[in-house]
């Protein structure tokens, strides 16, 4: 069983940039955790350290049973897949993947077999002899993937590995490396930035923002129920509305002056808050109670974008794309469940 | 390979002949002369010469004396090659460690190379020098009377220490910038893929610098062969007698002061022939195998 634990890991640089505070979670055999969040918020540090591509400040982490803090990379007994691929560039297809299992002494045979599986899979059979300067971009891609897959690690961990191609070909090979990974049942750890990678792909996400855990959950908990508006704002697009309001304990949900929104929350916090709303949770509706001043109109295709002015402040509405002409103030129907509620100061979820 | 037009096919004719000019005066005058006085015999006094045929040549490769200085020249070669090659790769995999992005160090590295070249056979000599040189009294205090310009084999020793000496900046400087663009990743991936570090060095980030080392090896054997003069002239102070010396060396010694043109010129044919040589590997092998992109 090779199940990964992370206790209180921590990352110092030796500039002293703090990268990873104390983080700890356990991503359970067989799962594919994503780690999701803006550029430097620590995402690749903490991959690497699993890793051991670099050292572990504080803290201890296990791969299976075994602490490894300590263990060279190649006695981790895990694969990764890096951003810009990372193939040896003057071996061949079939060398660069079966290069790791020839340092474990297996015999020739044997990696041939497993190079010649994994490219079967992978649908690289006929490029085994090329070298990775006369491939494609997707086709180094795979290579990559087969060189992980062959060494039949405990731990697959993947760097933003689709973040070079383009927008198909990523898709495709997202859906791939999903199947790819349930089939094989293999742990992994997959850092992206792009939320929609993060959606799909995750059994469970890790949203990071400055070194620092903000929410682990499953997908539709992240959507559902963001911890924070950090979690709100980054997940989602278009994103979340935030509205600052203020929480009069007991119900009631005052945005401005003059418009009171009923709430359902067991919060004990009253006072100042941000009030949140996805635009794809509320609906245009003559029976609405809400007034919605329209501003602009993005088409979108399947749907449309109305930005515009709520209470006073900027606001976005996802409605479905029937053609109506929408002009001037409309009404809103924002429904209970629709609305979240953060701490006005620390922005943790009520 | 886009082909430039030009409406007058002057121009470009015009455009080279600076270089032109420097190269035929510099280069295929003296070039030409040397080709046609390697068929004569010169009047040692300068009162006119006499065609000889091919003579200047046979005796050449039968003087048994020519023979010797081409084996040394060969050994030189080797040796000053692979100790400057190996010295500075060693070196630079040792930098590189360190380094690894961290400009200032390597721009102070490179001030050496900047630094060295002009002083270094200078610095040689009085490093060896037979009554201060500091060398001379470390190979004394192990019991080796060294002796520069009398003993054959110890001035052989000490121009190859100083041309090693003088080559190792350059070389490690090429050596460490091909270090520094083999991308982080591919080491990374090669920590994952092996644990030995020696086994990552001669499967991953050699072979990733093949073809840097393969541009100095010639270079480098370019360097040892012609370059050196200097430092043999330095060294061996215009005295032949029973030093060692190279085939460039063997050229200006008989030509100049043993007033031998002919026997000279043809010396210098010779080495033309393997300049050209070394030149035509050089662009096949660049043209073949050796790059990866
Ligand atoms: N070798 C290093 N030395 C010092 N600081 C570093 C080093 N590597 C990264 N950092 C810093 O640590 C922080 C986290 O970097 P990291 O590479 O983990 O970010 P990331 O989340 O992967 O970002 P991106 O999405 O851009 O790849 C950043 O502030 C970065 O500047
Ligand atoms: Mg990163």
């Amino acid at each position: 069983m090779s199940k990964v634990t992370l206790d209180r890991v921590r990352k110092v640089y030796p500039n002293g940039v703090e990268a990873v505070r104390p983080s700890s979670f356990e991503i359970p055999h067989g799962e594919l955790v994503v780690m999701v969040g803006p550029s430097g918020c620590g995402k690749s540090t903490l991959l690497r350290m699993v890793a051991g591509l670099e050292d572990i400040t504080d803290g201890t982490l296990s791969i299976g049973d075994r602490v490894v803090n300590d263990v060279d990379p190649a006695d981790r007994n895990i694969a990764m897949v890096f951003q810009n691929y990372a193939l040896y560039p003057h071996m061949t297809v079939a060398k660069n993947m079966g290069y790791g299992l020839k340092n474990r002494g297996l015999p020739k045979a044997e990696i041939d077999a497993k190079v010649r599986e994994a490219a079967r899979m992978l649908n690289l059979s006929e490029y085994l002899d090329r070298r990775p300067s006369q491939l494609s971009g997707g086709q180094r891609q795979r290579v990559a993937m087969g060189r992980a897959i062959v060494r039949s690690p405990e731990l697959f961990l993947f760097d933003e590995p689709l973040s070079n191609l383009d927008a198909k070909l990523r898709n495709q090979m997202r859906i791939e490396i999903r199947s790819l990974q349930r089939r094989l049942g293999v742990t992994a750890m997959y850092v992206t930035h792009d939320q929609v990678e993060a959606m799909t792909m995750a059994d469970r996400i890790i949203v990071l923002n400055a070194g620092q855990i903000e929410q682990i959950g499953k997908p539709s908990e992240i959507y559902n129920r963001p911890a924070s508006t950090f979690v709100a704002s980054f997940m989602g697009a278009p994103p979340m509305n935030l509205l600052p309001a203020s929480y009069n304990g007991n119900g009631h949900v005052a945005l401005g002056d003059d418009l009171a929104l009923p709430i359902q929350a067991d919060a004990d916090h009253a006072g100042e808050v941000q009030l949140g709303i996805r635009p794809e949770e509320v609906h245009l509706s003559d029976k609405g109670k809400t007034p919605f001043q329209l501003d602009l109109i993005e088409e979108l295709g399947a749907s449309r974008l109305l930005h515009g002015k709520l209470a006073g402040h900027e606001f976005t509405v996802n409605a479905p794309n029937d053609d109506a002409p929408l002009e001037g103030t409309l009404m809103l129907d924002l429904p209970q469940h629709a609305l979240h509620l953060f701490h006005g100061e620390t922005g943790r979820r009520l | 390979m886009k082909r430039a037009v030009f409406s007058n096919p002057w121009l470009p004719i015009l455009i080279l002949s600076p270089q032109l000019a420097i190269i035929a005066v510099f280069f295929y005058w003296p070039a030409g002369f040397a080709i046609q006085s390697s068929f004569f015999l010169q009047d040692p006094f300068g009162f006119g010469s006499t065609f000889v045929g091919v003579s200047n040549y046979t005796d050449l490769f039968a003087s048994s004396e020519y023979l010797r200085v081409a084996w040394f020249t060969i050994i030189y070669t080797v040796l000053v090659t692979f100790f400057s090659l190996a010295i500075a790769l060693l070196l630079a995999v040792k930098a590189d460690n360190v380094l690894r992005g961290a400009k200032t160090y390597r721009t102070l590295l490179m001030w050496v190379y900047a630094i060295a070249p002009p002083v270094a056979g200078l610095m040689g000599v009085m490093l060896f020098d037979q009554s201060t040189g500091p060398i001379t009294e470390l190979f004394g205090a192990f019991g080796w009377d060294f002796r520069l310009g009398v003993n054959y084999w110890d001035t052989a020793t000490a121009m190859i220490i100083v041309a090693v000496w003088k080559q190792v900046p350059v070389n490690f400087i090429f050596f460490l910038s091909g270090l520094q663009s083999i991308p982080r990743s591919v080491r990374e991936a090669a920590l994952i893929d092996n644990r030995s570090a020696s086994g990552r060095f001669w499967d991953v980030i050699f072979p990733l610098l093949a073809p840097t080392a393969f541009f100095l090896l010639i270079i480098n054997i370019t360097y040892a062969l012609f370059d050196t003069f200097g430092v043999i002239d330095t060294l061996v102070k215009g005295e032949p007698g029973n030093n060692p010396m190279t085939l460039v060396y063997k050229v200006f010694i008989d030509g100049f002061r043993g007033n031998d043109l002919g026997g000279s010129s043809a010396q210098s044919v010779v080495l033309m022939v393997l300049v050209l040589i070394l030149t035509i590997v050089q662009f096949r092998m660049m043209e073949r195998r050796i790059h990866y992109t």
